[in-house]
């Protein structure tokens, strides 16, 4: 429910709504667009990113908040550390709880290697499950492996590799059906024929979806068959550093119980990195779209063991989080809203950018309205906003759109006693997705043999930006991939001595580069106690 | 910024004065919890933060997810990150969508007294007791349809007098379902057996050799689907 200050402001909105329904923002030309974008959008501002100074991809740009948690100690003394007691012995070991992790153990299991699964959380507790949109896949007549190439490219700047773009595309309706074959319910026709929509920059409707649970629908499903088919999962327990052998092949990891602290040392002829992204970072101070384990730990392993990482200076900010109620800050409010009309308003009842310019663009607009204009409305708990003047949806199409067409969005904010078709809703830029990451084949192996990376830990399929609907699609693709590259690779690989000789190197480079530090990494989780609640934790 | 008021709970019995607004998580989170169980996604979507909680003066037990409650002044709560709930184990591609295949896995399913207190405990609001009637009848497809916003919190379950697993129920039915009742759909059937026999290689491979002027002419060439 709208505090009585909110309910004043809001009134300046509905003051000018009438007026506005005329106009329309006029458009940024590329010269305003390219100023707004290098003052306000993170991946420009020069103050939200620096060079890393040591490990494989020296001298690349990265936010700081990774590059912290790159130029950072292990969690283990590599000198005292022992890894002489083995506790589990496996062929694959799989590294995540998500849907890329899951699909990769389900396959190695099927292709027949003794796997190991372990996860930070429970399985499950992980973006997958959060993914409301779709999946994206051509698999429709009018549609082609080769369009969805071309879509996925451009979306990507074009610097995406082209063999990951590949397997992604050729994969994807091969996806869709073992999916369905799991017993997955994607949204269909009578006919059963699947449903599908246009998402952002897509020249075909190509993206499925299971009602908007399409991300619980996938992860609950796999979850499941993963406990059929019987891989061990070992639960709260994540990875905290890769272990090499003699001869540099990756051979295993040390885990530590979250709730007692234990560690525990697992040897393994092929591991595959499926820790997913790094919302929870808050980048430049966002709030974030991420589940709570999102913290870069799998960047963080793979960087050490030597394994470059690309594409991560540039992030995905979604421009339209919640930013009031304070329960589901950061949460999505999808672009939808703004594709039926509802426009961007600030606390003086003035439209400041057209709301459908580029998602960065509109991002680095409500980001000036706010913090350097003070344009914007801020709540008891210090998070700032603007108007999204979502009933102009019902003043334009006619009564009862918005239950109709957007049905979880309308859900979501009633729970708070907001009723979006009749007041405007609060929103703010949120931190959404990590577009790069290690960098990996057509497999999902990387530099170190052995060490396989799938999902969003990974880098390369999206280039500089991804396609809603093909994070989802991704996952699956590489994570089935990975799982069974690996289950192959194990048979034939032997293990030498267990070694964390890279840990010790890599902290030898930290002294060389005379940084002193006492943090250490990987993060594994955030740390939110004792706080009074502010923007960036979300 | 506009003062927080500050509200009295209770975790686990302990008193703590945090500020309102807050949701169950954040408030606990704000009472020094460093929070290991209990919290996953923090959205909504995962079912690992179900908390149980009772008001003064009101005998019920009251549940809420806590990354999506908000703080009452004096709710004494806990959270129940952990329920250990039976799960049956089946091999998908020898089960049949039929009332048998749920009491195989789920024998206890007839014991459901129909009490509704499942209903009432389902933080996603599901008609919970309907979708338990409809599985003892072995209407799969409603049970499907009923279930299919369940974030397997397993509330329903910490709370049934019958000591049924209704959520776990749920999710057979939904694979069942998805597996064996819904309408194939011809058009990906196509497209997987054209990817199968290599139809698409030789034109992805061209694509993918493709310089970067001559991609992006083909790009901004590309029609769109209205
Ligand atoms: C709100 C939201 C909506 C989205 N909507 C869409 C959409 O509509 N379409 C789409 O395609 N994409 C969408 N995405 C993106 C997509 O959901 C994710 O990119 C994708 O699911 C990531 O899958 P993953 O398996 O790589 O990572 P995750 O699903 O995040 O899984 C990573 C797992 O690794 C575990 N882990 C982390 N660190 C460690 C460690 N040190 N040791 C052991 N385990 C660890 C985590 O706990 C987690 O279980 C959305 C994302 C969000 C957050
Ligand atoms: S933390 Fe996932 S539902 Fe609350």
């Amino acid at each position: 429910m709208y505090t009585p200050e909110m309910l004043e402001s809001i009134k300046a909105v509905e003051k000018t709504r009438g007026k506005r329904m005329k106009e329309q923002h006029p458009r940024l030309t590329p010269q305003e667009k390219e100023a707004l974008l290098k003052s306000f959008h993170p991946d420009f501002r020069p103050d939200t990113m620096r060079k890393v100074t040591v490990g494989p991809s020296k001298g690349e740009t990265m936010p700081h908040e990774l590059v912290d948690l790159l130029e950072a100690r292990s969690r283990l003394d590599p000198h005292t550390f022992s890894l002489e007691a083995v506790a589990h012995d496996v062929e694959v070991l799989v590294i995540g709880g998500g849907g890329a992790g899951t699909s990769a153990a389900i396959e190695a299991k099927l292709a027949g290697a003794n796997v190991l699964q372990v996860t930070k959380l429970r399985l499950g507790d992980a973006n997958t499950m959060m993914a409301q949109g779709g999946i994206q896949a051509a698999t429709k007549p009018n549609d082609s492996p080769m369009l969805h190439y071309l879509d996925v490219m451009g979306g990507g700047g074009f610097v995406n590799k082209p063999d990951l773009v590949k397997a992604l595309v050729h994969d994807a309706p091969l996806v869709i059906d073992w999916l369905e074959d799991w017993g997955c319910m994607f949204s269909k026709e009578a006919d059963g024929a699947l449903v599908t929509i246009h998402g952002g920059g897509t020249c075909r409707k190509r993206m499925h979806f299971a009602r908007d649970y399409t991300g619980a629908e996938i992860m609950r499903t796999l979850r499941d068959e993963a406990r059929n088919i019987g891989v061990p999962i070992i639960e709260f327990s994540p990875a905290i550093e890769l272990v090499l052998d003699e001869e540099g092949k990756c051979a295993g990891a040390v885990l530590t119980n979250l709730e007692t602290g234990e560690y525990c040392v697992v040897r393994a002829r092929a591991v595959i990195l499926a820790t997913g992204g790094f919302g929870r970072l808050h980048l430049a101070g966002f709030p974030t779209t991420n589940h709570y384990g999102a913290t870069a730990d799998g960047l963080v392993m793979a960087y050490r063991a030597g394994a470059p990482l690309i594409f991560l200076d540039a992030t995905q900010i979604h421009p339209t989080g919640v930013a009031f109620p304070e329960q589901i800050i950061g949460q999505l409010v999808t672009e939808k809203v703004r594709g039926l009309g509802a426009q961007l308003v600030n606390t003086e009842g003035e439209q400041f950018v057209n709301p459908l310019e580029t998602r960065d663009a509109v991002s680095s607009a409500i980001i000036r309205e706010c913090l350097d204009r003070q344009k914007g409305y801020t709540t008891g708990t210090s998070q700032p906003g603007v108007w999204l003047d979502s009933p102009m949806i019902e003043a334009i199409h006619g009564k009862g759109t918005v239950q109709r067409e957007l049905p979880a969005m309308y859900r979501q904010f009633k729970r708070f006693d907001i009723d979006m078709a009749q007041q405007p809703v609060l929103i703010y830029p949120t931190l959404h997705y990590q577009n790069g990451g290690v960098e990996i084949n057509d497999l999902g192996e990387t530099s170190i043999p052995g060490l396989f990376v799938a999902g969003e830990c990974s880098g390369g399929v999206h280039g500089r930006n991804r396609l809603m609907g093909n994070s989802l699609l991704d996952i699956l693709v590489f994570g089935r991939r990975a799982g069974q590259a690996a289950a192959a690779k194990s048979r034939s690989v032997k293990i030498g001595k267990l070694t964390l000789e890279h840990v010790k190197k890599y902290h030898a480079e930290l002294d060389q580069e005379g940084i002193e530090t006492d943090r250490i990494s990987p993060m594994l989780l955030p740390d939110y106690t004792r706080k009074v609640p502010r923007a960036d934790r979300g | 910024m506009a003062q927080l008021q500050a509200v009295r709970i209770h975790i686990m019995g302990k008193t703590y004065s945090v500020p309102a607004a807050l949701t169950i998580m954040k408030a606990m989170e704000y009472a020094g919890y460093k929070l290991i169980r209990g919290c996953g996604c923090r959205g909504g979507f995962c079912g690992a933060c179900g908390t149980i909680y009772r008001t003064p003066g009101d005998y019920r037990i009251k549940v809420g997810l806590a990354c999506q409650a908000v703080v009452e002044e004096d709710m004494y709560l806990t959270q129940l990150p952990f329920f250990p709930a039976q799960a049956a184990t089946y091999h998908l591609d020898q089960a049949k969508p039929a009332l048998s295949q749920l009491l195989k896995c789920y024998p206890e399913l007839s014991r459901c007294l129909g009490c509704n207190t499942c209903t009432r405990t389902c933080p996603q609001e599901l008609k919970v007791m309907d979708y338990m009637a409809a599985a003892m009848r072995g209407d799969i497809a409603r049970v499907a349809d009923l279930s299919f916003e369940c974030i397997m919190c397993g509330l329903c379950a910490s709370r049934c007098p019958a000591e049924t697993v209704p959520y776990n129920v749920a999710i057979l039915a939904r694979r069942l379902y998805g597996k064996y009742m819904a309408k194939k759909a011809q058009h990906l059937a196509e497209v997987v057996s054209k990817i199968k026999a290599g139809e698409f290689d030789a034109s992805l491979n061209q694509m993918a050799d493709q310089n970067i002027n001559e991609l992006k002419k083909l790009y901004n060439s590309r029609d769109i689907e209205p």
